[in-house]
Order: C-alpha cells, then structure tokens, then sequence
C-alpha cells in the first residue's frame, strides 16, 4: 500500500519537471519574439549602431536563441539563476527580498482566507437553503464579479482617503512594531483574500452539498447522528479532495496573479518585478521568475493531489 | 396498544422539480405485531421504501409526512421533534439499506461504522462495541469476523456487506429493522446466504421487522404477513400463506402471475431452426495488458464457443462479473474479440465493429440494460428512432416519420409519445423505446443484455411477452443475456451457463430440472421460489458451495 503512495508520489513529481520544462521553454521562446531589442533599450535612444552591436556581441545575444536557453538551463543546474541583462546583478539577488515578500503577504493571506473560506462553505452547506446560505451565496458570486483592482481601490478611497485608518501605500521596510504590520498588511490581505475565497467557499460548499446528498450520509442519519456529525464525520472526509484542490487553485493565484495588488499598493512583491523585468527584455529575470511562479503552482497542485489520495482508502 | 407498530392514515406529499405537489401515499394503515415480520410488496413508485422510512419520522428531501399517525413502540413518530427522533433512530427502530455498497462512508473503516450507533446514543464503551459487533458478525456467518471489521467498505464484497449492515442495524438492539430491498442487487447464490443470516438472526432475538421488496419469492421466505401497495394505497393484507394461495386484488394476481411459467409454444416453422445464423468459436476476450501470446491477462471471455440458429433464441446466464456482458460486446464487435472467430450469415465478421460493413452493423443490433443511458436524454423518441433509419436505410423525412409510427405502434407504445423526451417515459416505456430503436435497422440478430432487469416484474413479463410476439412476426433471433433464469427460460430455446468466463453447460428449457454441471446445479437451485417452506428446507451441497459461491 505504502509503495503504491511512494510510487504514485514519484511519478507525480516526474510529471511536475517535465512540465516545468515545458513552461520555461515556452516562456523563453515567446519573450525572445517580442519586439524590440535588449541592447538598445539598455542603451536609450542615443546609442550609435555600433555600441549596440558591441554590447549585443558582449552579452550574447547574437547567439541562437536555444543555445542561450540551454546554457541558461545549464547555469540552473548549478544553482546559477543567471545574471540580469538590465542592471548585471545576480538575478538570484534580484529575487531573493521580493520573493520573501511575496511569500509573506501569502502566507499572512492563506492563513486569514482558507478557515475563513472553509468555515463559511461548510456552514452554508449544512444550512443549505436558509437565509443564512444565501447570504453567503450571494456576496461570494458578488466578490468573484468585482475585479480585484476595482476591490483595492474601493479599499484605498475607504480606508486611507476618507477614513484615514491606513496608509495607501505599503512600504514593508519602514514597518517597526507590530501595529506597523498590521496597518501596512492590512489592505492588500484584504483585498487578495476577497478574490480567493469566494471561490474556495463555492466549491467548499458544492463539494459538501454533494456528499450530503450520497446514501452513507442518509444512512448516518438514520442511526440518529446529529447534523454536525453527519457533515463532519461522514460528508467532509468524502469531499477532502475536491475542496483542496479547490484551495491549491486558489492559493496558486497568490504566487503569481498578485500584480494587480502588488502595482496598486505599491507592494515589492516577485510579480511586479516580473513586469519590470518585461518592459526591459530582461530575459534572465522574466525566465527566473516564470519558473518560480510554475513551481509555486506545481507544488500546490501536487500536494491537492496527494492529500486527496491520501484522504481516500480506495487510492491509498 | 396491542402492536408494536400501528400506522393510522398516513398521508406523504412530495413537491417535483416543476414545484407540484404531489401526494405519494394516499391514507395507508397497517399493524406490525412484536417479532413479526411484514413485507411491502410493490411495483418502484408504488411508496414502499417511502412508507418503511417514515416509520422512522423521516421522509426524503422533497417529501413531507402531512397526515396519519405512525406509532412505533408507543410513541407517534410523525409528532416527535427531530432531536427525539434522533434519539430513536439507531436504537428502537434500525435500518438496513438496498445498497450496502452505497451506504457504507467509503473513507471509514467498517467496525468505526458498525459501531457508530453506540457512540452516538452512548449505549456502551467503544470496547464492548467491538465485542458485541464480532459477536453479530459471527452470528451472521462473516467470514474472520475479528478481523473483517478492520477493512474499508471497498475491501469486501457485496454480499458481504449487506450482512455487515444488518449487524450495523442490530447493535443498537432494535425492536424494529426495517431491511430495504435488501438484496436486490446481490447474485442469487449470495442472495440465499444473506436471507438466511438474516432470517435465524430476527428469529433468534424476536425482533419485529418490515421488509421491503419487489420480488415475492424472496419475501415469501422471510415475511409472515404481506402488504401490497401500489400507487400509494394498500391493495390488499394478509398472511403469506393468504396472498400466496388465495390472493383477492387483481394487482397481486397479477405480480403471481408473472412467476407461473409460461409453456412455451413450438416453432410453427419447422425448418427455422436448421439454419446456423451466428457462430462464435473459441473466443477469448478480456481486459489489461496483452501478453506475449496476444491475450489480455484478465480474461473476462475464455475460448466460449456459441451457435444461435435462425428464428431461434439462445439464452446466456451467470452471475454479475462472469463475463455475458463483455461476451456480447465482443459479438457486437465493441469490445474486439482477442482470438476466435465470429461467423455470421455466413460470412466471417471483423473482430471491431468499425471494420464491419454496414451491412453486416445493421443485421446485428445491440440492446443495452439501462435504457436511461443508452437513450439520449436530449432528443425525443422520433429523433431516437429516426437516427438508425437515416443512418442504415438512408429514408428521408417524410418515410422516416411514417416508419417511426409503425415501429411504435410495433412495440405496442401510443403514437402520441414520439415528441417526448426519454425523462418523460416510464422505465417500461422507454426500454420498448430502446427496443425499436434497434428494430429500426431491420436486424436479423438482437442482443439483448440484461433488458428486463431494471423493471417491474409486472412490466418485464410484459416485454418478454413483446419480444416473443415481435419474433412471431418479423422472425428475428435472440441472444438473451441474463441473470434471471425464469426470464430466460420463459424465451429462449437453449440456454448457455456462464461461470468465470467460461460456457459450463448448455441446456435446453425442458431439462432445466436436471443440470449435469455442479454450477448450474447451485445456480438453478438458488432461485427463490413461491413456496414459503422453501428457503428453510434448501439444502446445498456445501462443496458445491465453498467451490463456486466465492462471494
């Protein structure tokens, strides 16, 4: 039993590289077909041709497309992230205090949003039908329909402009106490918890309201379980599956999605400095990058996926 | 109070999709006394499970208990709150479902759900449980009853757990268990098993019990009296021996009727049956990787040889999983045969029905058992129909639509339903719908698998009689797959025994009484009959039983 797991595991992770492989491929080609070249933006419009061939000759760039993605995967290999085109500093270093920002406003998201999500789906899946349900079903269809930078303004006009609670940028390095954090947190949290919950709540309550209609569920009832043991001993070990890969997909918008959140609040989160990266053709970076958001996501997915067999005895 | 159970003019209303309401049990009253056991017998729709479930005080979604007293052990359920209700269910009333399989928490392991009850109502300590529960399992004759209990729902059969459930239902110690068709979807041989456990466990503990069923034989072994129902209303009551020999109701006359075998006439064509029309000769076919010599490793088909011969019907039948199913999707040519050969009108067959003629598609036609999936849901009959009439004979419009009236009016269903949709058609109907739409391509040989299984055995017996008429006529032959041996012996001139894959015999009708291989023998003698004293005086040969009855 035990190997079936450890097998079904591997062969998931196996899957999981060659799909990374996939996407960085993809995203190399499709950054080296945008128009406009590394060279002569890095060296503004009053560049001679001939330093922009000099400096495409020094970095590279005259090189076959493959051959800089293969010496690019090479460098990966060992531990190399590359050097980025724009200002020559380790990309590694780039990333590093974005990427600990962007795990931080994640981290302070998931945990505020999935036993929120969770509690609100599986509450209004027991009282299927009240008003209660409703209330619940309406305003999650009515956060999903908001777009979020129409959320994150609302907050800002709400909470900085008018009230004056909270400032309207977030500057992670001036925070001191934790008050500062809070007020500094607070608004994009809020915001990036709106979006992904209202989804997690939906499936959270489907996927209950599925099982609580399955014969093992009646059958609990008629040995006279009460309604909280029905849903939480019989209905939720039976939705595990869809509700976690409903909150993987959720989170995995957290890794990657965020730019919205990240521009509006002035957040130095990884996504922005993708963009940046973009607008420079800063190749290094935007592939580094990439990478980071597709395994951010592949792991999310591959834990769903093994919780949910896990959950389950006639796949463990 | 004399009774243990005393139901006064229930009345159940139901709400449909489109918001109506309905009323599905219309003023039902009937007394169960302690230790009885009472059978509702009727056709699906006739409110049988919705009135055993009610003497629990409760009612399916949609339905509402608004009328009638239900008075179990002293205390009218349709008055209790649902907290004292709860407290109840599980304890002085029990339930056993139709579907075990469906009913056991499949993330649970058994024993956690065995014992479920005395966690709930604090009857004892979770150690006692587990004694009492090895006690029932071994009183209800499960195989390791220590260690069964340790598995998931997925581990063990369905036999099996059909009696688990039971011993679910009894370790609340009951003074009543409500069995819901209980063994419907069992084997026959399994079948016998589980009635029996059930039988000396009630009797043992004196418990009262109702018994839900469509099938009188299976009740005639276990109930004392009998209830019939139909359309929300008690038909007729009366002891077993009662209904069995002196039935009053034309409705249960009839439900007796369709178990008195039918004699069969002879075929007025004589030289019909010297012309081969299909044979099949040492096929195999099955499921998984191939090996090296061409074979799958599962075989669900091994080597079975068959001839049907032409206005003449062979019978199939064996237990679920023995391969009649794969055998006639291999004949179809849906699931490719793996080696043999497939002979028919003359001519050797593809093994893959998308390398066969038109010709030879349109000869052959399949009928499925379910005709809720085989018919589309989105189309109404007159699509249904027309398709294989454009698609074989390539009609247009206007012949198509003269044609669809005279295949309806060939499967006896009115004109009038053409335009509607399959959800609109009741379980016979639709199999008739089923059924034309196979008529349509004008075939020489219909496989039909398992097409009466889904249905009333008032409404089976009206489509075998369908078939047989339809056969008269149009001078098709069947190939009839089933697990019922009284189906197929009411139609067919031969019948082939299926076990494991494999053709063990091949009989005709005339000398079912006198099977000559061991399985057939316990199959044959598996099937309930009428005769209440049936059951306790069956006696089977426990070989026979250790070798073939595996479930």
């Amino acid at each position: 039993m035990t190997s079936g797991v450890l097998n079904l595991v591997l062969k998931r992770l196996a899957i999981a590289v060659i799909t990374l492989l996939i996407v960085l491929f993809a995203v190399f080609f499709a950054t080296s077909m945008l128009p406009g070249d590394t060279a002569s933006i890095l060296l503004g419009q009053a560049a001679t041709p001939e330093a922009v061939a000099g400096l495409r000759q020094a970095m590279h760039l005259n090189d076959p497309a493959i051959l800089r993605f293969l010496r690019w995967l090479l460098g990966l290999l060992h531990g190399d992230l590359g050097t980025s085109y724009a200002n020559e500093m380790p990309v590694a270093a780039l990333i590093g205090g974005r990427f600990i920002n962007t795990m931080e406003l994640a981290g302070i998201t998931t945990l505020l949003s999935v036993p929120l999500a969770l509690t609100l789906g599986i509450t209004a899946a027991m009282l299927r039908g009240s008003l209660y349900d409703r209330t619940v079903t309406i305003l999650s269809i009515g956060v999903i329909s908001v777009p979020e930078f129409m959320v994150a303004t609302l907050a800002v006009l709400l909470f900085a402009v008018y009230l004056k609670w909270l400032p309207a940028l977030s500057s992670v390095n001036e925070a001191h106490t934790l008050t500062d954090l809070v007020r500094i947190y607070a608004m994009p949290v809020i915001t990036l918890t709106f979006v992904i919950s209202a989804q997690m709540i939906r499936m959270t309550r489907a996927a209950v309201i599925e099982t609580l209609s399955t014969p093992y569920v009646e059958m609990a009832l008629l040995k006279g379980a009460s309604r909280g043991r029905m849903v939480l001993k019989h209905a939720l070990p039976n939705a595990l599956g869809p509700i976690v890969n409903a909150v993987a997909l959720s989170l995995s918008y957290l890794v990657g999605g965020v730019i919205i959140v990240e521009t509006i609040f002035n957040y130095p989160g990884i996504a922005k400095l993708m963009v940046d990266a973009v607008a420079t053709r800063d190749l290094p970076l935007i592939q580094s990058c990439a990478m980071i958001f597709c395994l951010g996501y592949l792991l999310l997915i591959t834990v769903a996926d093994i919780i949910a067999i896990m959950s389950n005895p006639r796949l463990r | 109070m004399t009774n243990l159970v005393e139901v006064r003019n229930l009345r159940i209303e139901a709400t449909t999709d489109a918001g109506r309401v309905v009323e599905i049990i219309k003023g039902v009253s009937l007394d169960i006394a302690d230790g009885e056991i009472v059978a509702l017998i009727g056709e699906s729709g006739s409110g049988k499970t919705t009135i055993a479930l009610s003497l629990m005080g409760y009612a399916r979604p949609g339905c509402r208990i608004t009328g009638g007293e239900i008075n179990v052990n002293g205390k009218n359920m349709a008055a209790l709150s649902e907290k004292q209700r709860a407290r109840l269910r599980g304890t002085d009333i029990a339930y056993v479902p139709q579907s075990a399989a469906a009913s056991f928490n499949p993330s649970s392991t058994i024993m956690e759900q065995v014992i479920e009850v005395t966690r709930i109502h604090g009857l004892m300590s979770p150690e006692q449980a587990r004694k009492r529960a090895v006690e029932l399992f071994r009183a209800l004759s499960l195989p390791d009853p220590e260690g069964i209990g340790a598995r998931y729902p997925h581990q063990v059969s369905g036999g099996q757990l059909q009696r688990l459930s039971a011993a679910m239902a009894l370790i609340g110690d009951p003074k009543l268990m409500i069995f819901d068709e209980p063994t419907t979807a069992l084997d026959v041989t399994t079948q016998i098993d589980v009635l029996k456990a059930f039988k000396s466990v009630m009797r043992a503990d004196g418990i009262a019990g109702v018994y839900v069923s469509h099938d009188l034989a299976v009740v005639a072994q276990i109930a004392d009296h009998i209830v019939v129902l139909k359309g929300g209303e008690v038909q007729e009551t009366g002891t077993t021996a009662q209904i069995l020999s002196a039935a009053q109701h034309p409705y249960t006359r009839e439900l007796l009727a369709a178990f008195e075998p039918k004699p069969r006439q002879a075929h007025a064509d004589a030289d019909a049956g010297t012309k081969e029309l299909l044979r099949i000769d040492n096929v195999t076919a099955g499921y998984g990787a191939v090996r090296g010599d061409g074979l799958p490793i599962i075989r669900a088909v091994d080597s079975v040889t068959l001839v049907v011969e032409k206005g003449r019907n062979l019978g199939v039948i064996g237990e679920s999983g023995c391969g009649k199913s794969t055998l006639a999707r291999v004949i179809a040519g849906i699931h490719p045969a793996a080696a043999g050969d497939i002979v028919f009108d003359g001519k050797e067959l593809e093994r893959t029905a998308g390398k066969r003629s038109q010709d030879q598609l349109r000869e052959m036609q399949i009928v499925f058992q379910y005709a809720d999936t085989a018919l589309n849901p989105a189309k109404p009959v007159e699509d249904i129909i027309s398709r294989p009439l454009a698609f074989y004979h390539g009609l247009d419009r206007q012949a198509r639509s003269k044609r669809v009236d005279e295949l309806l009016d060939m499967v006896r269903l009115p004109r009038g339903l053409r335009y509607r949709r399959p959800s609109e058609l009741s379980g016979g109907q639709k199999q008739r719908v089923n059924f034309a739409r196979a008529l349509a391509a004008d075939p020489k040989l219909i496989i039909c698998d398992e097409i009466t299984s889904a249905l009333d055995t008032v409404v089976a017996a009206a489509v075998i009689e369908l078939l047989k008429e339809l056969q008269r006529e149009l001078g098709l032959s069947y190939i009839f797959i089933s697990h019922d041996l009284s189906v197929v012996e009411a139609i067919c001139d031969e019948i082939m025994v299926m076990y494991n894959g494999q053709r063990v015999e091949q009989i005709t009708p005339d000398k079912l009484q006198a099977p000559t291989h061991p399985y057939s023998k316990l199959l044959f003698s598996s099937v309930p009959k009428l005769d209440p004293t049936w059951l306790d005086g069956l006696v089977r040969d426990p070989e026979l039983v250790s070798q073939y009855g595996h479930r």
